[in-house]
């Protein structure tokens, strides 16, 4: 009788998860499908908690509140700090996987059936270097870690042998599930594997790698749903690695890289060949009153935020100069590049924080159609996204990737700190053209300038 | 114990679809917040945790099941504030002049 109560609380639970990403489509209903998840996980704990098998009720009442504790304030960080905290959620939940897996095995052992067992590596497997690896996507994101990616020699080879290792101890416990020695070698491998899956990854190309990392940790859910036989674990574990599959792809499509050479390409070695020929070619500046001069007689302005801007902390100062433009009667736009930013759909979250209207936010393949018809491109902390060699120049390593088209735009203004060249190590000839003005400082203080002149001459 | 995993396997098959129909759906604008209730949602990982440290069929059972309930938690917990945060600050831009 609980048995079953306790099931169509499940079932209710996966129906209720569905919704919530139903809902999430768009950011009218979005906040119900926040409420519509949070049903469902307080149901499905409740029914969980029926279960006639608990005994102790002590050590799931610490769990639950230790968890909460921690929680809270990994609910409340500032959203610049979002792409990390995605990332240790991440590991969370490997970590969780990969406990509950361990504990299965010692549990069961030795008598696992193959398929089991193979299904239970395959959890503990993804689990564990989806945790090290998460940590260190995170640790590299608080820049705890260095951000420049770091490539050996053989780097590729090593990393392949190690997850080979760990597939052989795999299938070496499918065949002698009573080799119970060899269990934790299963866990070591893939934790060192994740570590070293993540030292060559730069930060460019971290919205890819917490998207694949998110896929990993769903998929991880689903094997410990197989495990168990739950399936409201398979469901959550299925939905959540389609998401992470879905973002993952978006992410290296909107580079025009593939998987593999994301995790095997190493990007930053390219940039001694470039720097070597350069000569200083010379590019217009102008001062902050000349940038606001030109933005007040614009009538479409299209602003492009980089992970520039959120360095910088410059969302607060774009919405004030976004304001004293819209009130001079100029259409301004933002134009979002998939991967601009630190994980798919940072720049939004950013922009959105400072007040700036969703509907102003528009993707790529929407703003690039206007770029033509627009007075100014004003290019916030961007760079390779902008770079029109990605077009052009079949010589370029970011040729082919789909670009924001501002050099289509009349003008082009650019807030940079320097010349220096951006992640990918390469020149922006965007920077070289005759429409091209160069606004050299720091985001927040220049964006600042702007909206001061801006002010000043409404009141003369 | 073989036809549980087929049932599972076809679970899976479904699950995966749906999730690639309704995400497929999910405005870029929403990305982040998508990810942080997805990551949410897989706490759900939290109910095997509940079991296996609330059996206490042995110390270290009980021991790593209450770190995952732990760690599950708090992805849920913090997850959801968030998601819930991001999501307030998405507004339109309402009666303004175009």
């Amino acid at each position: 009788m609980i048995e079953n109560l306790i099931e169509v609380t499940y079932i209710i639970a996966t129906a209720l998860f569905i919704l919530s990403l139903k809902w999430l489509s768009s950011p009218t209903t979005a906040r119900r499908g926040v409420w519509a998840g949070e049903l469902g996980m307080a149901l499905a704990i409740c029914g969980t908690l029926l279960y006639r098998g608990i005994v102790d009720f002590k050590l799931v009442a610490i769990g639950l509140v230790l968890g909460a504790i921690i929680g809270v304030p990994l609910g409340k960080v500032a959203m610049t700090a979002v792409p990390q905290r995605t990332a240790l959620s991440h590991a969370f939940g490997a970590l969780c996987v990969t406990l509950v897996g361990t504990s299965e095995f010692y549990l069961r052992a030795p008598d696992i059936p193959p398929l089991m067992m193979a299904v239970l590596s395959m959890e503990v497997i993804l689990g564990s270097l989806t945790f090290t690896g998460s940590l260190m996507a995170a640790g590299k994101l608080q820049e705890i870690l260095p951000q420049r990616p770091i490539t050996y020699r053989g780097q590729n080879l090593v990393n392949l042998g190690m997850l080979a290792l760990a597939i052989g101890v795999a299938v070496a416990l499918v065949m002698h599930p009573d080799q119970v020695k060899l269990f934790p070698a299963l866990i070591f491998i893939p934790l060192v594997f994740g570590v070293m899956l993540i030292v060559p990854i730069g930060g460019a190309d971290m919205p890819t790698v917490i998207s694949l990392l998110n896929s990993y940790a769903g998929l991880s859910a689903a094997a410990m749903g197989f495990v168990l036989n739950s399936k409201l674990l398979i469901i959550a574990g299925a939905l959540d690695g389609s998401s992470g599959f879905i973002l993952s792809v978006i992410m290296s499509k909107a580079m025009n890289r593939s998987f593999t050479n994301v995790l095997f390409g190493g990007f930053g070695q390219i940039q001694s060949a470039a720097a070597g020929e350069q000569e200083a070619i010379p590019v217009k500046s102008a001062t902050a009153e000349e940038a606001a001069s030109i933005l007040s007689a614009a009538s479409r302005v299209a602003i492009v935020p980089g992970y520039g801007m959120a360095v910088a902390q410059a969302q607060h100062k774009v919405r004030e100069l976004y304001d004293a433009l819209s009130k001079r009667g100029v259409d301004v736009r933002f134009g979002i590049h998939p991967v601009a930013g630190r994980m798919p759909g940072h720049m939004n979250v950013l922009l959105a924080e400072a007040d700036i209207p969703y509907d102003r936010l528009l993707e790529m393949d929407v703003i690039n159609g206007d770029f033509p018809q627009t007075d100014v491109a004003l290019i916030i902390g961007a760079n390779d996204v902008t770079n029109p060699a990605a077009r052009t120049d079949s010589g370029s390593p970011i040729y082919g990737m789909p670009i924001l088209n501002v050099d289509q735009a009349r003008t082009v203004m650019v807030i940079k700190r320097s010349m220096a060249a951006g992640f990918a190590g390469i020149d922006n000839p965007l920077y070289y053209l005759d429409k091209t003005l160069m606004l050299f400082g720091d985001a927040k203080s220049f964006v600042g300038s702007i909206v001061r002149e801006l002010g000043g001459a409404g009141m003369s | 114990m073989k036809l549980d995993l087929l049932t599972s396997l076809y679970v899976f098959m479904l699950a995966a679809f749906i999730g690639f129909e309704v995400i497929r759906r999910v405005s870029p604008l929403l990305h982040t917040p998508l990810m942080s209730l997805t990551n949410a949602l897989d706490a759900i990982a939290v109910v095997g945790a509940i079991i296996l440290a609330g059996e206490h069929k042995n110390n270290l059972a009980a021991i790593l099941g209450t770190i995952a309930i732990v760690a599950a938690t708090s992805n849920i917990v913090g997850g959801f504030i968030i998601t819930d945060r991001m999501l307030r600050m998405f507004k339109a831009s309402g009666p303004k002049k175009p």
